[in-house]
């Protein structure tokens, strides 16, 4: 139990016939930065929505700050997890100060005041306080993403999750986006990151986990991850990403 | 396509001046325009007396209206909820009011309800019950849509920061759903404001009701409904004006 924030068991998950993750197991402690890798279809978003509960397990346990995910628990276990999405999904038709302050508001029970003071300062984090009064329209996608990120800060998780960030950005924009990551790591958060950005797994991974067909085929500190991946699935998945 | 609408206007002025001239011509003749002429003391009262039913008409529609579209929403909402005997409520609510004629329901309301409840209804409420009731299918099934059209990952966001179901509906869905249908809602109010018409069958005191029982006392049929229709038609083109003056407005600070 000390330090374990996240303990997977076990878990399944199937959508009709399809078996999306199929008996995952995964402890994460504090503070650990966990980069989750695989071909696509492999379950890694899946595996770490059902860790927010946006899917709900069918078999095995979940448990986030020690406490089980059922119907019943999962808002109060929600609280301490942030989640960054692929498509952004910021909320388009308020602006980027709102976006950050309904949380906190009508979650967190914040006054406004205290609410806009808190958005203003992870906006400074995110390095886009500039765009507070804009709509998320009028913005990059890798503008958007950080303002997403800076939502997500606003609740004052433990735990960040982030599905795919920059697989929906430019390449131009998706350093941005990265940098903002790579600090937040160094501040000490919880982090489970899907990601094919292998440089940023290597700046920050504590552990690499590699998923195959709902499965984890293969979990490493970055260095031998990357220098000796021991299964053939691993070392043919690395090549291809890496390859050129 | 702009030449064609400019067209189409040019003709439909020239069609309305024809008209007007037309009733005018029927003035200085042999017709009834007597009975609704402003210059003259007796016209002036019918046309008082006419213009008065515009507030019952009015009342009538919006409380209606108001009360239609809370009910629609949470038609709507049921019909949307994980809970499958809510969705039956739904199902079974909107196949079987959107079944009944609007005539029916308001001389069913009027007549039959009280002796079901044993709780006499005024002409008013019984109004305001048989088209609120009558218009919130529709209602719920446009509201279902609106919201159906709002995408999932705006509701996964919302979860991932802890909302709540109705902070969920308040702040992130109902407002991006409402921006959708605003036509559909405005078309909706439109139909409310013509049916109203309908409640003048149980006495209600409204536009239609006025124009009935003017025509019965001074037998200008022709005369008096075309000040009837115009009433209607300068009602609804104000309410058309609005409506789209608010969807402008709204797609204004959309910018999506």
């Amino acid at each position: 139990m000390s330090g374990t924030v996240i303990e997977v068991r076990d878990v399944v998950k199937t959508f009709g016939e399809f078996r999306a993750l199929n008996a995952v197991s995964m402890g994460v402690a504090a503070g650990e930065k966990i980069v989750v890798c695989g071909p696509s279809g492999s379950g890694k978003s899946t595996l770490i929505r059902c860790i927010n509960r946006l899917e709900t397990h069918d078999a095995g346990r979940i448990e986030v700050e020690g406490i089980e995910l059922t119907d019943k628990t999962a808002d109060q276990a929600r609280r301490e997890v942030g989640m960054v999405f692929q498509q952004f999904n910021l909320f388009p038709h308020l602006t980027v100060l709102r976006n950050l302050t309904l949380g906190p508001m009508r979650v967190r029970g914040l006054s406004q005041a205290d609410a806009e003071a808190r958005a203003m300062e992870y906006l400074g984090r995110v390095r886009i306080p500039e765009q507070a009064e804009k709509f998320p329209s009028q913005l990059s996608g890798g503008q958007q993403q950080r303002v997403a990120i800076a939502r997500a800060l606003c609740m004052e998780p433990r735990i960040m999750l982030f599905d795919e960030p920059t697989s929906a950005l430019d390449p131009e924009m998706i350093a941005e986006v990265l940098d903002v990551m790579v600090e937040l790591a160094q501040s000490g958060m919880t982090m489970i990151v899907v990601t094919h950005e292998m440089g940023f797994a290597k700046r920050v991974a504590d552990r690499m986990v590699f998923m195959d067909k709902g499965e984890i085929v293969e979990t490493a500190p970055p260095e031998e991850f990357f220098s000796a991946p021991e299964t053939e699935r691993c070392q043919k998945f690395l090549q291809q990403i890496l390859g050129h | 396509m702009a030449v064609r609408q400019d067209d189409i206007a040019r003709r439909a002025r020239w069609v309305g001046t024809v008209l007007v001239l037309a009733l005018l011509g029927g003035c200085s003749a042999n017709w009834g325009w007597y009975v609704v002429d402003p210059t003259k003391a007796s016209g002036q009262t019918n046309l008082l007396f006419l213009i008065g039913g515009l507030k019952y008409t009015i009342l009538l529609s919006v409380v209606s209206i108001l009360i239609s579209v809370l009910i629609g929403l949470l038609i709507a909402l049921a019909g949307l909820s994980a809970n499958r005997f809510l969705r039956g409520v739904n199902r079974v609510y909107v196949e079987f009011v959107r079944a009944i004629p609007l005539l029916v329901l308001i001389l069913w309301v009027y007549y039959g309800l009280p002796e079901l409840v044993g709780l006499n209804l005024g002409v008013f409420w019984a109004g305001v019950i048989a088209l609120a009731v009558g218009d919130s299918a529709f209602q719920a099934e446009i509201f279902r849509a609106g919201i159906q059209s709002v995408g999932r990952g705006q509701l996964e966001a919302a979860r991932s920061i802890s909302l709540s179901y109705w902070d969920t509906m308040r702040y992130i869905v109902l407002p991006q759903a409402i921006r959708r249908i605003l036509p559909a809602l405005g078309n909706q109010f439109v139909y409310v404001l013509k049916m109203s018409s309908l409640v003048s069958v149980i006495g209600m005191q409204e536009l239609t009701r006025r124009a009935n029982e003017l025509v019965v006392t001074e037998y200008r049929a022709l005369e008096i409904y075309s000040v009837l229709v115009l009433e209607y038609l300068v009602l609804i083109l104000i309410v058309s004006a609005g409506v789209r003056r608010l969807e402008r407005r709204m797609r204004a600070d959309e910018r999506e």
